[in-house]
């Protein structure tokens, strides 16, 4: 049976992109952030998993306003990166798991949650960005990868607690697939900005640190917050942490049928850092009891 | 029944919904348009050309030659649409959120630099924050249009 081995959470800012693209992991601006992510690169070696179930959200490319998908489950063998209108990113073709996609789409759907399948998309620095986080830059990927799509653009967005319910059921579906595979399951996005308006540029390190606290210790508690406290504490933009709710309910502790006193998951790492241009950045990885 | 809107209050911010997602329709998919490099080089060569292509509202042309940023998103824009604007234009994230402050550049990376925007005075229209319609343009702008 295929397992869930850990989680992981970061943000997916593009400029962290166009940093490592432009070669300026180095400079002063760039150096605390990359230095943050040393230990989980590390870990990404030891730990390399064989596929990463990738939830982040498509800013415009894939979907225009035709079509918004709550939820899209990517079920191709390849996905490229995509022309966000910089010209496409120079980072490896992003293999798929059409075996895994599907079962999972099978399990998810008749667990009740009505994902989109999407048999064909480009992929943007939602999705490539948290890969060089943790993998640094090579010539490919280190394992396929499922990307699944959360609309956070055009309310309404999911509630946390739908997201959360979600990752509880991907988790199921996971642990019933017949091959000895084991899973990543990556959260992405936030932590609190804002990219609009007069307000552009806010960030709540205190909010964030404590959504971190709560995404440890309380997931269940945590998704049960509103959307408007999202907006009005971490930013019109926050809104993307709903997302990082679906890994953790994707966790062993908090499974629907775990017995009361689970395991809770060992945090393997926890970096915060402000800015990386608009954006607080957050990091988590969390493992699953062996 | 209208849509429920509990963000309203919030200062400085529009949240991007289906009534705006309806008025933007087509500024929006303008935006896409100009994901491929052959749209770009069209839209350089001849912006009121490629902007009357499109079924959009004269005020919302307008606003995108002005590069508006705000008016754009009144005008039913979403920023992750307007960044494609901003991509052809070689701008950044950063500078495009900071222009819709008043702040110049640098002010607005400084602001980044040293921690960011606080939620203080920010969370309801009414209170004292540096976002609220009371005190725009920041920064400096804003100090020489209150001497």
């Amino acid at each position: 049976m295929a397992h869930i081995t850990a989680s992981v959470y970061t943000s997916h800012v593009p400029a962290i992109g166009a940093a490592i693209d432009l070669g300026k992991t180095g400079e002063p601006y760039w150096q605390p952030l990359f230095k943050g992510y040393e230990f989980s690169r590390q870990w990404m070696k030891e730990h390399t998993p064989d596929v990463i179930f990738l939830v982040y959200n498509d800013h415009a490319t894939a979907f225009s306003l035709d079509m918004i998908p709550t939820f899209a489950i990517g079920c191709a063998a390849a996905f490229q990166p995509a022309d966000e209108g910089w010209g496409p990113r120079p980072v490896p073709t992003v293999i798929g798991h059409p075996e895994l996609a599907a079962h999972i789409a099978q399990s998810v759907i008749q667990d009740d949650f009505d994902l989109t399948i999407v048999n064909k998309m480009d992929v943007d620095h939602g999705l490539t960005v948290p890969l060089n986080l943790m993998c640094g830059s090579p010539a490919a990927w280190p394992c396929p990868v499922i990307p699944f799509a959360v609309n956070v653009v055009q309310y309404p967005v999911p509630s946390g607690r739908r997201c959360f319910n979600l990752g509880q059921a991907i988790g199921r579906a996971v642990e019933s697939f017949d091959a000895p595979l084991k899973v990543q399951i990556w959260g992405t996005g936030g932590m609190s900005h804002q990219l609009q308006g007069p307000r552009a540029g806010l960030i709540n390190k205190e909010w964030d640190n404590r959504f971190l606290d709560r995404l440890i210790a309380d997931p269940e508690g945590l998704s049960r917050l509103p959307h408007i406290d999202y907006v009005r504490e971490a930013g019109s933009e926050g809104i993307e942490l709903v997302m990082w709710l679906i890994a953790r309910g994707a966790m062993s502790d908090v499974a629907r049928d775990a017995a009361s006193g689970a395991a809770k998951p060992t945090v393997a790492h926890r970096f915060y850092h402000v800015p990386a241009s608009n954006t607080a950045v957050g990091h988590l990885i969390l493992e699953n009891p062996a | 029944m209208s849509l429920d809107k509990p963000y309203l209050d919030v200062p400085g911010t529009t949240i991007f919904d289906a009534d705006q997602s309806r008025k933007g329709y087509h500024l929006n998919q303008f935006c896409m348009s100009l994901m491929k490099a052959a749209n770009r080089e069209r839209f350089k060569a001849n912006e009121r050309a490629c902007l009357d292509e499109w079924p959009m509202t004269e005020e919302q042309k307008q606003a995108v030659l002005a590069r508006d940023l705000n008016r754009c998103i009144a005008l039913g824009g979403n920023i992750y649409f307007l960044a494609k604007i901003g991509a052809t234009d070689g701008k950044s994230f950063q500078q495009m959120a900071g222009s819709m402050t008043g702040m110049s550049e640098d002010e607005y990376r400084q602001m980044m630099i040293s921690g960011g925007r606080s939620a203080e005075g920010n969370r309801r229209i009414g209170e004292d924050g540096d976002a609220q319609a009371n005190r725009q343009p920041q920064g400096k702008a804003g100090a020489k249009a209150g001497d």
